[in-house]
């Protein structure tokens, strides 16, 4: 296989890793609402930890990204 | 005559967007590449003025004339300035007694100087034609190694060789020591690289998705390139949050790296 077109196979197979950050994404706001919806007055101390959470998903899938621009570089 | 220039302002328009979407098209990194403004080199050491230099030069003033302007003119009843600035100090202040406890405040200084100028920099950063420093993972790096690397002195100040016991969970049967020691070695070696690629990388991140979608609506055209465009109005806005979050996570894990420094295996041992 041509190397370059070997990189760009890379790069997309880097950027599959959003789909595990999006069911943390997912996951985080779902047992948010059934917090609130069991215990509304929760709501200020849950949400501080839901961004928080949010956050750290968000950056794992971005860590995924570094990836894909580091091969992007390497491609040349 | 009139409209014969307008025309030719307008094709000159289209000429820098098409540059512009062949730029993205080449490398969607470009608008992070740094120009040297003013070169100076220091004995091999290259510290040339940039556009990053220079915003951060304007975040640093702009965040110390703000604070002081609200400082000089105190009142019992604060006005707009002096509320936005003990908003931030007692925002600050809570983030700390969560985590360190009241003997963290001696570190107040230190977690207030870093929050706000990340925050003050990932701001400035979503206004158009300026720079986000902290796109640039040196930035973040520095930040990250000077944070754990006080974190380590503070233990080994506080605790001396017993900060070595931060590598056994409490409560690990003896059996395990073997596989424990080196997984807690390799997540605290990952603490300082976690910290500063989840700063460089959001940031870097919600600048490329805009500039990609700035790139479409320019090919899309008027029919179909309003959408994203319309788009880049929403991201905007979830930058503006994440400009806020971004800044309160490296805050709160500063405050948590420093409290493990202070406690060594949480709160019970500080507690006697």
């Amino acid at each position: 296989m041509d190397s370059a077109a070997a990189a760009l196979l890379g790069m997309g197979l880097a950027a599959a890793g959003f789909a595990g950050a999006g069911v943390g994404i997912g996951y985080i706001f779902g047992k948010m609402i059934e917090a609130v919806a069991r215990q509304p007055e929760a709501e200020a101390r849950v949400g501080k930890y839901m961004w928080i959470g949010f956050a750290l998903v968000e950056a794992i899938a971005l860590y995924g990204l570094v990836i894909a621009f580091i091969i992007m570089g390497l491609r040349k | 005559m009139p409209t014969g220039r307008r025309s030719g302002g307008r094709r000159h328009n289209v000429v820098q967007l098409r540059k512009y979407e062949r730029a993205m098209e080449e490398s969607p990194l470009h608008p992070f590449e740094l120009h040297n403004w003013v070169p100076i080199s220091l004995g091999g050491l290259d510290i040339s003025i940039n556009k990053a230099v220079v915003i951060m030069w304007v975040v640093v003033s702009l965040v110390a004339v703000l604070m002081v302007m609200a400082g000089s003119a105190r009142k019992l009843v604060p006005g707009k300035l002096q509320s936005l600035a003990e908003i931030m100090v007692d925002f600050i202040r809570g983030i700390i007694m969560d985590t360190m406890g009241k003997d963290g405040m001696r570190f107040f200084p230190l977690i207030a100087t870093l929050f706000l100028f990340i925050l003050f920099c990932n701001l400035i950063g979503l206004i158009p034609g300026s720079y986000t420093v902290t796109s640039q993972i040196v930035v973040t790096a520095v930040f990250a190694c000077l944070v754990y690397g006080l974190s380590l002195v503070l233990g080994f100040f506080l605790h001396g060789i017993k900060f070595l016991g931060i590598l056994v969970p409490p409560g690990t049967p003896g059996w395990l020591l073997p596989l424990m020691v080196p997984i807690e070695l390799i997540s605290q070696l990952a603490r300082p690289i976690s910290l500063a690629v989840r700063l460089f990388a959001n940031m870097t991140a919600g600048h490329v998705i805009l500039g990609v979608l700035f790139g479409l609506s320019i090919s899309g055209g008027l029919l179909i390139g309003w959408l994203p465009f319309a788009f880049t109005v929403a991201m905007n806005g979830l930058e503006v949050g994440i400009a806020f979050i971004q800044a309160y996570i490296f805050t709160v894990l500063t405050c948590v790296y420093l409290g493990d420094a202070f406690h060594l295996h949480g709160h019970d041992e500080h507690a006697h």
